[in-house]
């Protein structure tokens, strides 16, 4: 057993480490995982050095000649660094404090595990991150980089005249937020868009929930018969492929030769200009909506309403409750309280409910004075704004206001969730 | 007497709403049905119950030199048999971790699952198009599948870990007594376990190709290459060529089949999302 060596500090071995990994560790005389680490980093380094400095280069300057450097790709290769640079920091960490912990047994005198000891306790710890490993980078490869990249981008100058290779982008800092909200033509486009995403978020969303809660009720009444069958047919606007129904309905609201005005309001001898005019085409989008949305809701009901004891109704019939104050003070709180993490997200989800906006009517009509359609909402006008004007900043910019947005429900879901309280045991 | 009227009065006022109900949902489908079955490209002849009934949309998806939807259909199916396997496997093994592990970065991780499942996937298509450039993926469907399983893994890893954490603790501590490594536990125990939401996960994103449009419209470019979605799209899309009955046609062959089973799963999809989402 090795003796207490006082003289020994973990300070100097914590900065060894830091300054090149594995240092510490030949300090700590553990030669074999020194030697170890070093080898790592050093071919870390030989094989990262030229990517990463290329990379952070770019993402300072992005390019300094135009045509031979491509601001995108450097855009993007400086990110890829950055990403690689915060892996190698984090294991950088773990080193410094393997140093650390190390440096401190030899000073107390405590033995070394053996190497097979040590590889067992490193399997133990390192299993859950072998595990998370390749789903974590796929992860941020595929979701986080393209975010980061249109975080980048909503703070450059990038739009069909300054597009790569033939000029280089610029940082422009808060310039294209600035403009969003001084420009008139985008200030105005801006402002009403976001009210209609507003309105079109509270509406749509709070007809479905209403009339999927409605629903629920109704069926849920012990009078009626052929539960299942009804249930069945109520689901089933959920159960057909959203897009097919949609395009159906685009083709039905047609203003002339649509089912709605041809076969439907003719009957009352009315023709309404659904595809025309923003007004109406709003009211269709929220009417198909609330058709599309209202199953799933339902469906969340009736499940709850079924989990509900008997006890408290009977409990309030004794007392003589209404049926609007049973519904009032036991069914609704019940209801409510079991799904609103899941009633959140709806609205969420709705908000940012591009397919029904793009593929009904394309956003339009077109209004005069904004750049974008009647019935756009926030991520169906940059969806237009990126593929069809190719003004890559605004929609950079505009992307990002949304993502401050959807992170506020976020971190109401967050709060919300028990999943966090669980903790691992091992 | 009068408190028995009243009774059947509001039960038929329920049927009679719900009846309603019932003919607002079917008007919709059963139209889309009775377009395909209309002879003629056009949607403006077309009516709701055809002068003359046709298959001839049918028999010329299947069997036209010009059709190409047949590919599509196999094209579809790869990516989404694809999609279900990779995507159950990368989820299973992420939740798994989440839910028995304690390690560095464990909270962070759950926070960042739950705040990218808010982004939707539009905001990242540029950057997601020049990546697959960058990569040579473009207008491949390796391609696509890369994006869809990186893609779904916020939400579901979210929604099996809550099914996880339902799973008692005591059955993989008694596993390990009895001498069972990480990767036993892992398929002796909690797969077989959880194989009721693990099959939700494989459904859902064994349809979700059949019904994305968007991204594969995005990525793909070649007509041989595409997703039955963006081929019917494609249909009515053209200004050109205008098919709404032959969109139609093709869009019921895969409504249908999704519906039946849809149908039959929807309940563990709302038991998963309620035990995930919010007891966790």
């Amino acid at each position: 057993m090795p003796e207490a060596n006082v003289r020994h500090r973990p300070a100097v071995a914590m900065a060894l480490s830091l300054l090149f990994a594995g240092l510490g560790q030949l300090y700590n005389r553990r030669y074999v995982k020194g030697i170890l680490f070093i080898i790592i980093e050093a071919s870390f380094l030989l094989t990262f050095y030229n990517f990463l400095n290329i990379g952070l280069w770019g993402l300072v300057t992005l390019g300094e000649i135009p045509m031979l450097d491509h601001s995108i790709f450097l855009l993007i290769q400086g990110l890829v660094s950055v990403i690689i640079i915060a892996f190698a920091a984090a294991l950088h960490i773990a080193n410094i404090i393997d140093a650390r912990n190390d440096a401190r047994r030899r000073q107390r005198g405590e033995p070394f595990p053996s190497l097979i000891e040590s590889c067992r306790h490193a399997w133990d710890r390192g299993f859950p991150y072998i595990f998370v490993t390749p789903g974590l980078v796929m992860l941020l490869f595929i979701v986080v980089l393209p975010l980061l990249f249109m975080v980048s981008l909503a703070f450059t100058d990038y739009n069909l005249y300054h597009s790569p290779p033939r000029h280089l982008l610029n940082w422009v800092g808060l310039e294209n937020f600035k403009n969003l909200v001084s420009i008139p033509i985008w200030k105005s486009t801006f402002f009403s868009v976001l009210a209609w995403t507003i309105v079109w978020t509270v509406v749509a969303t709070t007809a479905q929930i209403a009339l999927g809660l409605f629903l629920a009720l109704l069926v849920n009444d012990p009078r009626i018969k052929f539960k299942r069958f009804i249930r069945t047919v109520l689901i089933l606007p959920w159960a057909v492929p959203a897009f097919v129904t949609i395009l159906v309905f685009a083709a039905m609201f047609n203003d002339k030769f649509g089912a709605i005005n041809r076969e439907v309001l003719s009957l009352f001898g009315v023709s309404i200009p659904w595809m025309t005019d923003p007004f109406w085409t709003k009211v269709a989008l929220i009417l198909i909506q609330t058709w599309l949305g209202f199953p799933f809701v339902f469906a969340l009901f009736t499940g709850v309403l079924q989990s509900i004891s008997r006890d408290w109704y009977e409990a309030a019939d004794i007392d003589g409750a209404t049926r609007w104050q049973k519904f009032k003070s036991i069914t609704l709180p019940h209801v409510l309280y079991a799904t609103a993490p899941l009633l959140i997200m709806q609205y969420a989800g709705n908000f940012n409910n591009f397919n029904i906006i793009y593929l009904f009517n394309d956003g339009g009509p077109a209004v005069r004075g904004q750049n974008a359609g009647g019935t756009d909402i926030l991520i169906s006008w940059v969806y237009d704004l990126t593929f069809t004007t190719n003004n890559y900043n605004m929609a950079a910019a505009i992307s990002l206001i949304i993502g401050l947005i959807v992170s506020g429900f976020a971190i109401y879901q967050f709060r919300r969730t028990r999943s966090f309280k669980e903790e691992g045991n091992i | 007497m009068n408190r028995k009227w009243k009774s059947r009065v509001e039960v038929a006022l329920i049927y009679l709403f719900i009846a309603f109900m019932f003919v607002v949902i079917a008007y919709p489908l059963l139209w889309t049905i009775s377009m395909s079955l209309n002879p003629g490209t056009s949607l403006y002849s077309a009516s709701l119950i055809p002068e003359k009934w046709s298959f001839e949309h049918y028999k010329w998806l299947f069997t036209s030199p010009e059709s190409d939807y047949l590919l599509w259909y196999k094209n579809s199916l790869f990516v989404a048999a694809a999609n279900a396997a990779l995507s159950v496997l990368f989820t299973a093994l992420i939740a798994y971790a989440f839910s028995r592990y304690k390690f560095v970065g464990r909270k962070t991780g759950l926070y960042l699952f739950l705040v990218l499942q808010m982004f939707p996937s539009l905001m990242a298509m540029v950057a997601i198009y020049i990546l697959l450039n960058m990569l040579h993926l473009l207008d491949s469907l390796w391609g696509l599948i890369l994006i869809y399983v990186g893609g779904q893994i916020p939400f579901n890893a979210w929604l099996v870990k809550g099914y996880f954490d339902t799973i008692p603790r005591e059955l993989d501590e008694a596993a390990r007594i009895d001498g069972a490594g990480h990767f036993g536990v892992f398929f002796r125990i909690m797969l077989p376990l959880a194989k009721p939401i693990l099959a939700v996960v494989a459904l859902f994103n064994f349809m979700a190709p059949f019904t994305d449009f968007l991204l594969p419209s995005i990525v793909l470019r070649d007509p041989d290459k595409f997703t039955l979605a963006v081929g019917l799209f494609n249909f009515i899309s053209d200004r050109f060529a205008n098919n709404f009955t032959r969109f139609a046609a093709g869009s019921i062959l895969i409504a249908a089949p999704i519906a039946v089973v849809f149908l039959f799963l929807q309940r563990y999809l709302i038991s998963g999302l309620t035990a995930g989402g919010t007891k966790g």
